[in-house]
């Protein structure tokens, strides 16, 4: 049985989606899809005008780099401290030192962890940690911030703080596609919403509310 | 560009190695026995030549000449011989050298000497001791100073009717068994190196895989953050060189003391070859094979270990 069936739908630059959905639903698939983790078994993915399951495995990292990506479990590379987990982003792509040194003090204030530079993960608490992921999905200025299910392990006041600052990023005119399992996170959002079922988009809302 | 990229691949590659700590601590062990076992075997297989080489040294074929055969056909015979390209070198023993020597064996035996005096004269005659330069080669030589008639009827090049004996055939078979021996203890010490060294081998990738394996995950991100092979790669790959640099160094040490340990015992045992002498002679060489079999069994083994974790 197919995790996903006849999914069909476009995003134009700057929207806020939120996809919604028990366990199961195919939610993650479909994210995994777009970061091209996994390939279609049928169909395609287009980003622009390109088929990006169509583009090399060594020539995927450029795809990639427009992209920030964001998980449930953070994945920040446990060897390294906070300014060394967003660096790492930086320099993967190629950026100068003086860059570094500018940049990723400034994006960790940006998400109020000036303090915690030179933390490593497993002194961080969940809230600060996925904050950290947030500012390395951000650092290269992505077009697109892809969120599965960020505030699935954080507490009421974490899960508001890091939706906030998707908001702020939305704003700045990033795209952001975001899973979550949270009412109350979907209905103060008040974008488009695309609810999920057995691998089907059942419903998809320009103002949508949490409804299952 | 590429320098940044070269400079940031090879800071991560410390920072790694030395955050992971006893991680590190135990590659860097493994690859000390990888590399322990290497030496010990260049070291070996030394003492193994210079053993067979002083054994081949004391094998030679003596010409015994008739006593009444004239100087100067001998000297000739001497001097086809050494033009021979399968000859190392021939000593020429006079009749008189022949009698000296033999007086002082047998210094202070009377019978013997009283037995001399009664023949009054030199009873010996004069022989050419010839050494070849492999043992192989011996029947090739002793055939040429007495034909076997029934074989050839081609005339040898020297004058045959001058000798008396050629002790060949009578070592023969000797001859022939230590150049069995010689080449299969060859045979036997190369496919021991070839099983201990692809030994060694393995255990030491299958130690990175494992250290690899643990890193799985964060390869996995770091592919997700935008990261090409390259650049996920080269940390490890460089980390593979601390490995495989610390290790030589510590084998250099170890081979060091163990070379000082047995010096004297290999000297008195080996009769001129000092495991020491020898390694201290040899240590620049020895440490450049070390190093290069360290560095590139680390870094070639994270390089196949990382492979299998990039297809994200």
């Amino acid at each position: 049985m197919p995790a996903l069936l006849d999914i069909s739908f476009s995003v134009k630059q700057g929207e806020f989606i939120t996809l919604v959905g028990h366990s199961g639903a195919g939610k993650t698939t479909l994210l995994r899809l777009l970061l091209a983790e996994e390939a279609p078994s049928t169909g395609s993915v287009f980003y622009e005008s390109k088929d990006i399951h169509a583009i090399k495995r060594s020539h995927l990292h450029t795809y990639r780099r427009k992209l920030g990506a964001v998980f449930q479990d953070y994945r920040l590379l446990p060897h390294k401290n906070a300014f060394e987990n967003i660096a790492f982003a930086m320099e993967a792509s190629g950026r100068t030192d003086e860059e570094i040194q500018a940049n990723v003090p400034e994006v960790l204030g940006l998400v109020g962890l000036r303090d915690k530079m030179w933390s490593f993960p497993d002194e961080l608490s969940g809230g600060e940690r996925q904050r950290v992921a947030i500012a390395r999905a951000i650092i290269n200025q992505p077009e697109v911030i892809i969120a599965d299910e960020p505030t699935g392990n954080l507490d009421p006041i974490n899960t508001y703080d890091i939706i906030e600052i998707l908001k702020k990023i939305n704003a700045a005119g990033t795209t952001v596609f975001l899973t979550t399992h949270n009412k109350g996170v979907v209905d103060s959002i008040k974008r488009r919403v695309l609810t999920m079922d057995k691998g089907k988009i059942v419903r998809d809302d320009a103002e949508g509310k949490y409804s299952l | 560009m590429f320098t940044t990229k070269l400079r940031r691949i090879i800071r991560w590659g410390m920072i790694n190695f030395w955050r992971s700590g006893t991680v590190s601590l135990s590659s860097v062990l493994v690859l000390t026995i990888t590399l322990f076992v290497i030496g010990s075997l260049v070291l070996s297989s030394a003492l193994l030549h210079s053993a067979l080489e002083q054994i081949k040294s004391k094998v030679d074929v003596n010409v015994y000449f008739k006593i009444d055969a004239p100087e100067a056909a001998i000297l000739n015979v001497q001097k086809y011989l050494a033009s021979l390209p399968e000859v190392q070198s021939i000593d020429y023993v006079s009749r008189e050298k022949a009698l000296a020597a033999f007086k002082e064996r047998h210094v202070g035996d009377t019978a013997v000497m009283n037995a001399l005096d009664e023949i009054g004269d030199n009873p010996l005659g004069a022989s050419l001791n010839i050494k070849a330069k492999d043992p192989s080669q011996y029947e090739g030589i002793a055939k040429i100073l007495q034909p076997d008639a029934s074989l050839t009827t081609a005339a040898s090049p020297v004058d045959t009717s001058i000798i008396y004996r050629v002790n060949y055939y009578k070592n023969k078979v000797v001859i022939e068994r230590l150049n069995k021996i010689i080449t299969s203890t060859r045979q036997l010490g190369f496919a021991v190196s070839i099983l201990l060294a692809t030994i060694a081998v393995l255990v030491t990738y299958n130690t990175i895989r494992l250290t690899i394996y643990i890193a799985k995950e964060e390869i996995a991100v770091m592919k997700l953050v935008g990261a090409s092979n390259n650049y996920v790669r080269g940390p490890f790959m460089f980390e593979g060189v601390i490995y495989g640099a610390l290790a030589s160094v510590l084998v250099m040490a170890l081979l060091f003391a163990i070379s000082l340990w047995l010096g004297g015992v290999t000297e008195n045992f080996f009769s001129g070859m000092n495991l020491y002498l020898y390694f201290k002679q040899n240590a620049l060489q020895i440490f450049v094979i070390i190093l290069a079999t360290g560095t590139v069994l680390g870094s070639f083994s994270s390089y196949l270990a990382v492979r299998r974790y990039l297809s994200v």
